[in-house]
């Protein structure tokens, strides 16, 4: 498979700098450190937030890290996607007979970014026994999918900022507040944000939909049963961003710019 | 100082071509801020007794820190500075008759103003109309004032003498960019960029206060609202003169050094 | 059969200029101007030819080859190589043709150059046996065997030149863009690159599409040549033709102390600077000794050198008489 094959001659690049990518992956790990700081210096103070806990902040904050990483990790090409375009690598893509969108996902897989994931790991690892939770089969599903719906939030997210990345290079900035700002401020419940950034976060830009109402479920606070299904309507997210991304590639295609 | 007058005009000629980028910055500022406002107020309904300032001067601190982030940030860096380091281009800047320490450092103040001047009166504009306690308030009194406006400085000062300290750094080792990512980060932490200091735990609140990251924004937007006042605030803005002096003038050395370090090696 | 009609292609441009006050001004209102980068372009290139093509930069070389590669989309007019519309139909396209743009790499910069071969293989989705023979054909003609397990950053620019047109071919495409392939290269690298270029296209009958500012590449490769200036087709036609019309003509530059130079029938003044100026001869109106006797007779000349047309010359002679 031409996904996996990629891969593997990345990971030789990046093995080639055997030092470097140590030290960045290091670097990832300690850099996602200063976010978990935060909670724990404000958690220690307060004690709770919007009725959550402690160690039920952190699974949120582990679930939207760890989610955002693996999206990071994988999808770097679109991340990164406005060097693509300045370098013409996405010419080269589009002479060559495979969909653009896979090509980009192949472009570039970038596993120094799983230095974050391990500290997602690690906190995960604390906030699971300490959460309260009574792990049963169906919770640790609906765990699963809040990580898998969350990285389809992320990735689509980025797909997004590349699809925009045809019309405006300047204005990106603006699609920080989704990503790195999904990321900041989504280690916390959305609720903690009051009402119209949760409505904002589940109509428009479905971060909730993959932590705030299956946390809810995870936590016994809902008897709603289908927030616990919710990460996967959060995935369909993908429908607008590569609609986005197409409109994008046509606008390429006719301004050649 | 006409060559860095001009040099200010180009950069801030050069921000205004860029509208689109002008205000989605602008857009992004607003919104972060935005978020971090309503986050307090959550943490503010949890427990309102253990806020350690008043809820005001915390929004008044978090909009501040918004307008003049390109001021405070140490994150800021300059592209031309760190590539003419990482591309070795700096041997040719010690051929020129000028104080090289001298130059990068103002080149950084005019940069980060220009960026400053263009993104904060939107976002204060902005700020001052949201309805209280959300918005921006007035300083507290003539003391705030000018105490925001002189520990500002200072703070910019602060500032740019510790990314010098970054840059000068970056000669000395191999491998700069994965130090300076984790000096960075740990940096916006330890001087209040993610949490104002009052909300430390009380001892590391005491340690960051004396120390060079106390000297950065704590300091003014903790004396515009008047969480920092009268003796408070101006011993604060003597640390500031001190820390200032011993990390401009340390990097100066220091630089020397480099620099002749650079010339024996030849790069 | 490459066919295309009638292209035309205009881009939108904002406007920028200096000073404050029109810096503030567009800070609202942006304007635009509108730069027709191709008016009516036309032409037909058979299978297996070779062609230059050929233009100052800024004069549509590149959008053309975009617009045959797929990569741009025309305003108007239409493009048909071997039964597809590049834009159209991308996927079917592309897979017959490959493009060699000399300034951007395509091989994986971290890996041997081998690896990047196979992934083109994976993405081409090359059966096997193909791959092996196009492999071996390719490595054996443009000597790449010791250099395969090198990874690409650390090669040459000639031999990582000789790699990208190799990583070009893999697919057998039938048509081959290259855009300044021989650009940057030393003089034995670019003889390799073009003896394997007319090689390939003796041997396989691929078709082959130029752009170059190298006038040894035309010379070396190409029959024909399409010049292109200002977005429009200005000539077609053989190396050769274009050698006898222009051959006619001679570059004389003078260098005086004093006098002036007559006018006369078939003499042209070129370039004029104190104590120096340039002329062409028309020989087919007098011959050169004449010009010279024309030239010298009012004048105190100290040097004197006469050009005949190399083909940069004649680059530069149809630059000049097409104004481009």
């Amino acid at each position: 498979m031409l996904y996996l094959k990629s891969l593997l001659i990345h990971l030789k690049g990046q093995m080639q700098y055997k030092m470097s990518f140590v030290f960045l992956l290091i670097g990832q790990f300690l850099t996602a450190f200063s976010a978990f700081l935060t909670i724990y210096v404000l958690m220690q103070r307060f004690h709770t937030v919007k009725g959550f806990t402690y160690p039920q902040v952190l699974l949120c904050f582990a679930v939207v890290l760890l989610s955002f990483s693996l999206a990071e990790c994988f999808f770097r090409g679109f991340d990164t996607f406005s060097g693509i375009i300045a370098n013409g690598q996405f010419d080269r893509i589009l002479v060559r007979p495979r969909s653009a969108v896979y090509q980009v996902l192949c472009a570039k897989i970038e596993l120094t970014r799983l230095g974050r994931l391990l500290q997602a790991v690690l906190v995960m690892v604390y906030a699971i026994p300490h959460s309260g939770v009574i792990w049963t089969a169906d919770k640790i599903g609906v765990l699963v999918l809040m990580i898998l719906g969350g990285v389809a939030v992320f990735s689509a997210l980025f797909v997004l900022y590349a699809g925009i990345c045809f019309f405006t290079i300047e204005g990106l900035e603006f699609m920080n507040i989704f990503t790195d700002g999904g990321r900041e401020f989504g280690s916390y419940p959305i609720s903690v944000f009051g009402e119209s950034v949760l409505k904002f976060c589940t109509y428009v830009i479905p971060l909730a939909l993959f932590q705030y109402y299956p946390l809810l479920w995870l936590l016994d606070m809902t008897d709603k049963v289908f927030y616990a299904f919710t990460p996967l309507i959060g995935a369909l997210f993908w429908l607008p961003a590569l609609l986005v991304w197409r409109l994008g590639v046509k606008n390429y295609v006719s301004t050649g710019s | 100082m006409k060559a860095y007058m001009s040099f200010f005009r180009i950069r801030f000629l050069g921000g205004l071509q860029y509208r689109i980028a002008a205000l989605a910055g602008v857009a992004t500022q607003l919104a972060w801020g935005g978020l971090y406002v309503l986050l307090y107020k959550a943490f503010y309904e949890a427990d309102a007794s253990a806020f350690p300032m008043t809820f005001r001067q915390v929004t008044d601190y978090n909009w501040l820190r918004q307008a003049f982030l390109t001021l405070l940030f140490v994150w800021m860096l300059d592209r031309e500075t760190l590539e003419s380091i990482s591309s070795g281009a700096v041997a040719y800047e010690v051929v020129r008759p000028t104080d090289l320490y001298l130059m990068w450092f103002t080149k950084n103040v005019a940069m980060r103003l220009s960026r400053a001047v263009l993104r904060c009166v939107p976002v204060l504009l902005f700020a001052f109309l949201l309805p209280a306690p959300y918005g921006l308030s007035l300083p507290a009194g003539i003391e705030g004032f000018i105490g925001f406006f002189v520990t500002l400085f200072l703070a910019l000062g602060n500032v740019v003498a510790f990314v010098m300290l970054l840059y000068i750094a970056s000669f000395f080792t191999m491998n700069p960019t994965g130090l300076r990512v984790l000096m960075l980060s740990l940096t916006e932490f330890l001087s209040g960029g993610l949490i104002p200091l009052p909300f430390m735990p009380p001892l590391l609140q005491k340690i960051l206060e004396f120390s060079p990251f106390g000297a950065m924004m704590n300091m003014p937007l903790r004396a515009y609202s008047g969480s920092l006042s009268g003796p408070a605030l101006w011993t604060g803005a003597a640390l500031q003169v001190f820390w200032l002096i011993v990390m401009a003038g340390g990097g100066r050395l220091w630089m020397g050094r480099a620099l002749r370090r650079l010339q024996v090696q030849g790069g | 059969m490459i066919e295309l009609q009638g292209i035309t292609k205009t881009f939108r441009v904002a406007r920028r200029s200096g000073g404050m006050k029109e810096a503030v001004k567009a800070l609202f209102r942006r304007e635009y101007t509108l730069v027709q980068a191709l008016k009516d372009v036309s032409f037909t290139i058979g299978d297996g030819e070779m062609v230059g093509y050929i233009g100052p930069n800024g004069a549509g070389k590149s959008s053309t080859i975009k617009i045959m590669s797929g990569i741009l989309t025309p305003d108007s007019g239409t493009c048909v190589i071997n039964g597809c519309t590049p834009w159209k139909d991308r996927k079917r396209h592309v897979k017959n043709i490959g493009v060699v743009f000399g300034q951007r790499s395509q091989l994986w910069w971290d890996v041997p150059v081998i690896d990047s071969f196979e992934l083109l293989r994976d993405i081409y989705r090359v059966p096997e046996g193909t791959y092996k023979r196009n492999c071996e054909e390719l490595c054996e003609t443009l000597e790449l065997s010791e250099i395969l397990r090198t990874p690409a950053r650390q090669l040459s620019l000639g031999q990582r030149m000789r790699c990208e047109i190799a990583a070009s071919l893999l697919h057998d495409p039938e048509v081959l863009f290259l855009d300044e392939p021989t650009i940057g290269l030393d003089a034995v690298s670019k003889i390799a690159v073009r003896e394997f270029i007319r090689r390939r296209n003796r041997e396989h009958g691929t078709t082959v599409i130029l752009t170059t500012h190298d006038m040894q590449d035309i010379e070396a490769l190409t029959e024909r040549i399409l010049l292109i200036g200002k977005g429009e087709i200005l000539l077609d036609g053989s190396l050769e033709a274009l050698r006898q019309r222009h051959a006619k003509v001679r570059k004389i530059t003078v260098e005086y102390s004093s006098g002036t130079f007559p006018e006369a029938a078939g003499i042209t003044p070129l370039e004029a600077a104190p104590g120096r100026a340039s002329f062409a001869v028309d020989t087919d109106v007098l011959s050169v000794s004449q010009a010279i006797a024309v030239l010298t007779g009012n004048a105190e000349v100290t040097d004197l050198s006469v050009q005949g047309a190399s083909a940069e010359e004649l680059v530069v002679s149809l630059y000049e008489e097409f104004h481009i």
